[in-house]
């Protein structure tokens, strides 16, 4: 076991530094910088001037040692300076950082809280209509674009209340906070529901298949025992792993969701710099969510053992 | 308890017996697969509206009109009129181009990679392997619309651009299930009666193993159309996909989007039920495709 968590460990390490290359190349392999953007609207150019600014920003460095100075910074945990607001990157990212994680933790509960009980319903009630219409509901989950089904509900809140539930100022205190995440979370956590309820339908359905559930039905297990006593142990299982996939499918729904209900949070703010083109943070918040979710998948993988006892890693 | 007397009639017919023609195959399949059927239905849709756009459209999609700015449905406008007048319908219409050609132009040119890196992988194995597989683990640690943004970005907003930044997520994927096969077909007994006979490895790979692997490459395919779609609708909802005039259905909801929540609920309505129907489509056929080929799936 030990061995095996170093060896993850090192892997995950690999992993991370060859994507935090990866990232940087590819946010530098295309004509076009902050330079280029500002002096482009200004209109004007001045060419000793923006070569000027390069060289403040850096930007003129070959672009190994720029590398260099980014990754030995973030080890330091300098992560250098926003181009926009000329702020230190990691005060800009650090205050939204768990504005997103209580928004991610609502959606993934409401996701678990519908997805794993429907789930379990339709591979019970297997091709009954109730079965089909489960099945259509989560498809559409998966179907119905994020942002198209959080406009819809601030739709719903004009048509009902005259209002729209929009993030303006810091919630005051942790009710308002709720209510107000609420919101965008369940829209977020509607399509990772259905993602949830796939998987707990097919992996129900599989151990519904076993022997040992024949073995309970034919010993005169009531239907309850057997769905519910022998198989939904089992069931849940493999749909605890799909929580580490689950992390990045949140990750993507969160920034559409957070662009539509205008809130500050980290995936808002990717998009926001990824349109200035603020390398600083769009490459330390790119890096950022890798982390999340290698570690998430890592964290996965070893609660697998200690839930499932025939599964050992060497 | 009695034992209820098997009709032999009713079992076979549920089962496919005697069913002959091509249509009468198809109609099967469909009883068979309903929601698939419904899938295919809203898929062709969308091919045929996307191809016939010129014609069925009842306005020049880009054409502005200061005077019907953002006017209601009815009337001269069956869907209403966006903030520049142009007529919604036909936006629309012509929207369903565009997400068929980024849809299946990125699927198709993500799933050729995958396959060509996933088929090389698995067959030659060694370093190669080793570090197709690295990189591959690295890609599938980004989520693909932080991907395909960050891709986007890097690249430009344009048509071919937003294929190439949706088909790159596509290709780890992809790459990853072709391997995984082709790891299993190269011991099967044909791939080894190939080599008794002296054919060349590439020959192998090209003839034997690559045609073994167009089933699960068909279920992936239509699996990641309906991805496609959907990812091209953020894209460009936030402004980084497909640029203006184009009527792309997720620009169309883009930026004043919040605004016309209050002011113009047709233009948040309409093009939503286009993507939605699209991807939900997609995904359908999806199901029914995986279902068909690949029974050990079946859900």
């Amino acid at each position: 076991m030990v061995a095996y968590i170093v060896r993850r460990t090192l892997l995950m390490a690999v992993t991370l530094i060859g994507m935090s290359i990866i990232i940087f190349a590819l946010l530098r392999l295309v004509p076009g910088n902050i330079a280029d953007i500002l002096f482009d609207s200004a209109g004007f150019v001045d060419p000793a001037e923006k070569a000027a600014l390069e060289d403040e920003l850096g930007l003129s460095d070959p672009i190994p040692l720029q590398y260099w100075h980014w990754i030995s910074g973030l080890l330091q945990g300098d992560l250098g300076f926003s181009y926009v607001s000329e702020l230190p990157a990691i005060d800009e990212i650090a205050p939204r950082i768990p504005i997103t994680a209580k928004l991610a933790a609502l959606a993934l509960f409401f996701s678990v809280l519908f997805g794993l009980p429907l789930g379990v319903i339709s591979a019970v009630k297997q091709n009954t209509p109730l079965d089909y219409f489960l099945r259509v509901i989560s498809l559409s989950g998966l179907s119905l674009p994020s942002f198209w089904l959080a406009l819809l509900i601030l739709m719903a809140f004009v048509t009902w209340f005259g209002t729209i539930p929009i993030y303006t100022d810091p919630p005051d205190n942790l009710w308002d906070e709720l209510l107000l995440y609420s919101i965008p979370a369940a829209a977020v956590g509607f399509r990772s529901s259905a993602l949830i309820m796939r998987l707990t339908r097919s992996s129900m359905l599989e151990v519904l298949r076993q022997d040992y559930i024949r073995t309970a039905k034919a010993k005169g297990a009531s239907d309850r025992s057997v769905n519910y006593g022998h198989a939904l142990g089992n069931a849940v299982l493999p749909v605890v792993t799909i929580i580490g996939i689950e992390a990045a499918f949140l990750i993507g729904g969160l920034i559409v969701t957070e662009t539509v209900f205008n809130i500050p949070g980290i995936a808002r703010f990717l998009v926001e710099a990824i349109q200035w083109r603020d390398y600083p943070i769009v490459q330390n918040l790119v890096m950022f969510i890798g982390v999340i979710v290698v570690l998430t998948n890592f964290l996965v993988d070893l609660l697998y053992v200690s839930l499932d006892p025939r599964i050992k890693y060497e | 308890m009695a034992i209820k007397p098997i009709d032999h009639a009713a079992e076979l017919s549920k089962a496919g017996a005697g069913v002959e023609s091509r249509l009468g195959k198809a109609w099967f399949l469909a009883k068979s697969y309903p929601l698939g059927a419904v899938g295919l239905f809203l898929f062709l849709g969308l091919l045929f509206t996307g191809i016939f756009a010129d014609v069925l459209a009842p306005m020049d999609p880009v054409k502005t009109n200061a005077d019907t700015s953002l006017q209601g449905p009815g009337g001269q406008h069956m869907l209403g009129a966006d903030m520049m007048g142009r007529d919604l319908l036909s936006r629309i219409i012509h929207g369903a181009r565009i997400s068929l050609a980024v849809g299946l132009g990125s699927t198709i040119l993500g799933c050729s990679f995958g396959v060509i890196i996933g088929l090389a992988s698995g067959y030659l194995l060694g370093w190669f392997d080793l570090i197709t597989q690295r990189i591959i683990d690295i890609m599938q640690a980004l989520p693909l619309l932080v991907m395909a943004l960050v891709m986007a970005a890097s690249l430009g907003p344009s048509l071919e651009n937003t294929v190439i930044a949706i088909s790159i997520p596509l290709v780890p994927h992809v790459a990853r299930v072709i391997r995984s096969n082709t790891l299993s077909l190269r011991e099967m007994p044909f791939v080894e009666a190939a080599k008794a006979i002296g054919m060349s490895e590439t020959r192998i790979a090209v003839k034997h193993v690559l045609p073994n692997t167009l089933a699960p490459l068909i279920v992936l395919a239509t699996a990641q159309l309906g991805a496609a779609i959907l990812t091209e609708a953020s894209l460009s909802f936030l402004g980084l996909g497909i640029p203006e005039p184009h009527p792309s259905w997720g620009r169309m909801l883009s930026e004043s989007a919040a605004e016309y929540v209050r002011t113009a609920p047709w233009l948040v309505i309409f093009p939503g039920i286009a993507i939605s129907l699209a991807v939900f489509g997609a995904n359908l056929l999806g199901d029914a495709v995986r279902d068909i080929l690949d029974p050990r799936q079946r859900s």
